[in-house]
């Protein structure tokens, strides 16, 4: 029997062909069934898997014997003649137990929580129709981690899931996050309760991406950017991210992969924001700039690879774990930082604006953002909301999202290339510097400019790609999720590697899936069509690369002088920390 | 939570001298426990900068190896007494009045289950089943084991130790 034989079962009476090895979960899923999860989560192509079976919501009742069973359907798998009931009464009350028995340890404060309305567990309840619950114990009573800037943690809305932890041991191979103590006393937190903040956390969000209560959540700071906004002396400026665009719809109700980037523009103008900027602008700063670094480092011996340097949680995992290869990242500031840096400077002496009175804000699909914002040797941003937040605080402005016109970015540092607009997905920094680093060796014209080979979401494989410049050929790699990351690391750290640039973003996908995205409930459908919309945006543009972008062009003419120029140094180049695990 | 003390640099390097000896033999996937058991043979304890010794030692993130210390009730974070008083509270010693030996180990003493004294000599804790049911009931003082105990027996025990006599010191 080969492994895509059928196999028949009755889920609910309706016959179902079944792939051998399938759950009665996913089987289900196929049939057009829902039955509620929580522990288990399952992106396929990612290779991402967590299946405890211990949150015991998807019980179902498996017919046979004398009286039949309750299994968890996410650990029971399909065989021939199986057939189960999900809806039986037995099945039901079951799984509304299973609720209530979470709920006795739960807060009820969901109307205030971050979470609210967002919150699986409060879907589920409310699904099953718990309107009560009739059992009282003890309650945990765990201290809330509020330390980092990025991701706030409240053990006591744990379910005990392990969502969090499988995300942070196996897909980012980071290991911040435990469980701890048994029974009662169990809690998922860090090595001795230590601060997130002081721990090898990278901030990637993803624990806060999968979560599926209010346990870990981004931290916020809409309620500062209302005060800014609100202060007649402040001149607020915002920049948004590559891959907002991509995902703020599906807040309002637009299916995934719907590009609201004018809608976008347009609420922030109508929130008040003074200048309405383009990560993607600074993105393709980042591509001139890195393209440059990486030319001077093939030409003149300097470490190699080069591995970009946008990626703030991908950051931090190497100074924590290969605080010996610091050498290798690109010393680029990220997009965002150098946005940043330029509007306090650049930008304010164009409009005439004391840079004190700046307020620079950013609007990112990521969590570790919002830390970078917070290094010490950066700091030019302001503060950082979410692409959730952002949703936040136009729903609160009473804007009709879906019924807005189409804005446009502001002239100065709006515009972008398509190779700065690919930047969210992974693949995209790496494709879009080639795109420069070709044309600027060979002065020639590259004639695809699509690097299909970078693109794509398929997990454990690492891309990889061949370019031939004057006879050199140049071997490049992408890897997301920073167990990738570290596959590539330790082959570089036993001199096996060969390449000589590296693209590295630590959440799954890229950006599009960053821990300040849109809860994308972990489907790589949703995931897949916000990457399209990236690739179309480029595909549609007549600017494509970003050499080419006037903007970026002016920028060097004004201001800068010479990509790599001790000027560009200065303001568009960073440091990085030796950190220990 | 956990006292914080700088180990003495003879204890780290015993448990890495014990790693070492377990790498020579192998691979160490799998070793974490029994090398938690040396270590808190060696300590007494396990507290967190061991725990952190460890995890750096296998590579792994500290936060793993804390999960596992804080999972099984073997290892402690806190000092012990020199002396851990175990009392077993499996059935067969239990039917046999293993609560009242645990009793008068209190009272001798004068702490509860869990509880080590203040001058750092004696910790008393309840076990579950050590399976020598046909020496029920049976006390425990660190490796030592004492049979068909009475509570008559409980204040020769202790003054045994208290004499610093017997043990693995």
């Amino acid at each position: 029997m080969s492994d895509n034989a059928t196999v028949n079962i009755k889920i609910n009476d309706i016959p179902v062909a079944a792939k051998k090895g399938d759950s009665v979960l996913d089987a289900a899923k196929q049939a057009g069934i829902h039955i509620p999860a929580l522990c288990y989560l399952n992106m396929h192509d990612l290779e991402v898997l967590n299946r405890p079976a211990s949150c015991r919501i998807c019980v179902v009742e498996q017919v046979g014997g004398r009286k039949g069973k309750l299994v968890p359907a996410c650990a029971t798998f399909v065989f021939e003649g199986m057939e189960v009931r999900t809806n039986s009464k037995r099945a039901l009350h079951a799984r509304r137990t299973v609720v209530e028995l979470m709920l006795s340890d739960h807060p009820t404060d969901c109307l205030t929580c971050a979470k609210n309305l967002d919150c699986q567990l409060q879907t589920f309840a409310a699904e099953l129709g718990v309107r009560e619950i009739p059992y009282e114990g003890e309650k945990t009573n765990f201290e809330q981690d509020l330390s980092s800037h990025s991701i706030l943690r409240d053990p006591n809305k744990c379910i005990l899931c392990r969502r969090c932890e499988a995300v942070c041991n196996e897909v980012q191979s980071v290991g911040a996050l435990s469980a701890v103590n048994r029974g009662f006393h169990t809690t998922v937190t860090t090595a001795f309760d230590t601060p997130l903040i002081d721990t090898q956390c990278t901030f990637c969000g993803q624990c806060a991406a999968v979560c599926p209560t209010g346990a870990i959540v981004g931290a916020a700071y809409t309620k500062e950017v209302w005060n800014a906004l609100n202060d007649p002396d402040k001149y607020v400026i915002v920049q948004t991210a590559p891959a907002i665009r991509a995902a703020l719809g599906e807040l309002f109700g637009l299916p995934a992969g719907t590009d609201v980037t004018g809608k976008m523009v347009e609420a922030l103008r109508r929130l008040g924001f003074d200048q309405v900027l383009s990560t993607n602008f600074t993105a393709d700063v980042t591509v001139v700039e890195e393209g440059a670094e990486l030319i001077h480092r093939v030409k003149h011996g300097g470490a190699l690879p080069m591995v970009t340097s946008c990626c703030p949680a991908w950051i931090k995992f190497v100074e924590h774990h290969y605080p010996d290869l610091l050498d290798l990242p690109s010393s680029c500031k990220s997009p965002q930082e150098m946005l940043g840096a330029l509007a306090k400077t650049y930008l304010a002496e164009k409009l005439g604006i004391d840079p004190s009175k700046i307020v620079s804000v950013s609007v990112m699909p990521c969590l570790a953002k919002k830390y970078e914002a917070n290094r010490e040797e950066l700091g030019d941003v302001d503060y950082v909301i979410s692409t959730r937040e952002l949703g936040r605080m136009i729903k609160e402005a009473g804007i009709s999202f879906n019924d807005l016109p189409d804005g446009e970015f502001d002239s100065f540092m709006g515009t972008s290339s398509g190779a700065g607009d690919i930047f969210g997905t992974t693949g995209g920094v790496l494709e879009a510097v080639l795109r420069t680093f070709y044309e600027k060796l060979t002065n020639k014209p590259l004639e695809k400019l699509e690097f299909e080979a970078l693109r794509g979401i398929e997990g454990t494989v690492i891309k990889e790609a061949e370019i031939e410049v004057d006879g050199t050929k140049l071997k490049v790699a992408v890897a997301h999720e920073l167990r990738n990351a570290r596959k590539l690391l330790d082959d570089i750290r036993a001199g096996k590697s060969e390449y000589h640039a590296i693209e590295i973003m630590a959440c799954p996908g890229g950006c599009i899936a960053g821990g300040g995205q849109p809860n994308h409930n972990s489907s790589e459908e949703i995931l897949k069509k916000r990457r399209e919309v990236l690739y179309s945006v480029d595909k549609n543009k007549s600017l494509r690369r970003a050499h080419d972008n006037p903007e970026v062009k002016k920028l060097y003419e004004e201001f800068l002088g010479e990509p790599h120029s001790k000027k560009a140094h200065d303001l568009l180049h960073t440091e990085y920390v030796k950190r220990s695990v | 939570m956990t006292e914080n003390t700088c180990q003495d640099h003879g204890q780290l390097k015993e448990i890495d001298d014990f790693i070492d000896q377990l790498e020579k033999q192998g691979s160490l996937d799998g070793k974490l426990i029994a090398i938690l058991h040396k270590a808190q043979e060696i300590v007494g304890y396990l507290p967190d900068e061991v725990q952190t010794h460890i995890a750096r030692r296998l590579a792994m993130p500290p936060a793993r190896v804390n999960g596992v210390v804080t999972f099984y009730s073997y290892f402690s974070t806190v000092p012990r007494g020199k002396y851990v008083v175990n009392i077993c509270m499996g059935t067969a010693c239990f039917v046999l009045g293993a609560d009242k030996i645990l009793e008068e180990f209190s009272k001798q003493l004068g702490i509860q289950a869990g509880q080590t004294t203040t001058d750092h000599m004696f910790t008393l804790n309840a076990l579950r089943c050590v399976g020598a049911c046909g020496l029920a009931p049976l006390a425990l003082v660190n490796d030592k084991l004492y049979g068909k105990i009475t509570i008559d027996d409980v204040k020769g025990i202790i003054q045994e130790y208290r004499e610093g006599g017997v043990g693995n010191e």
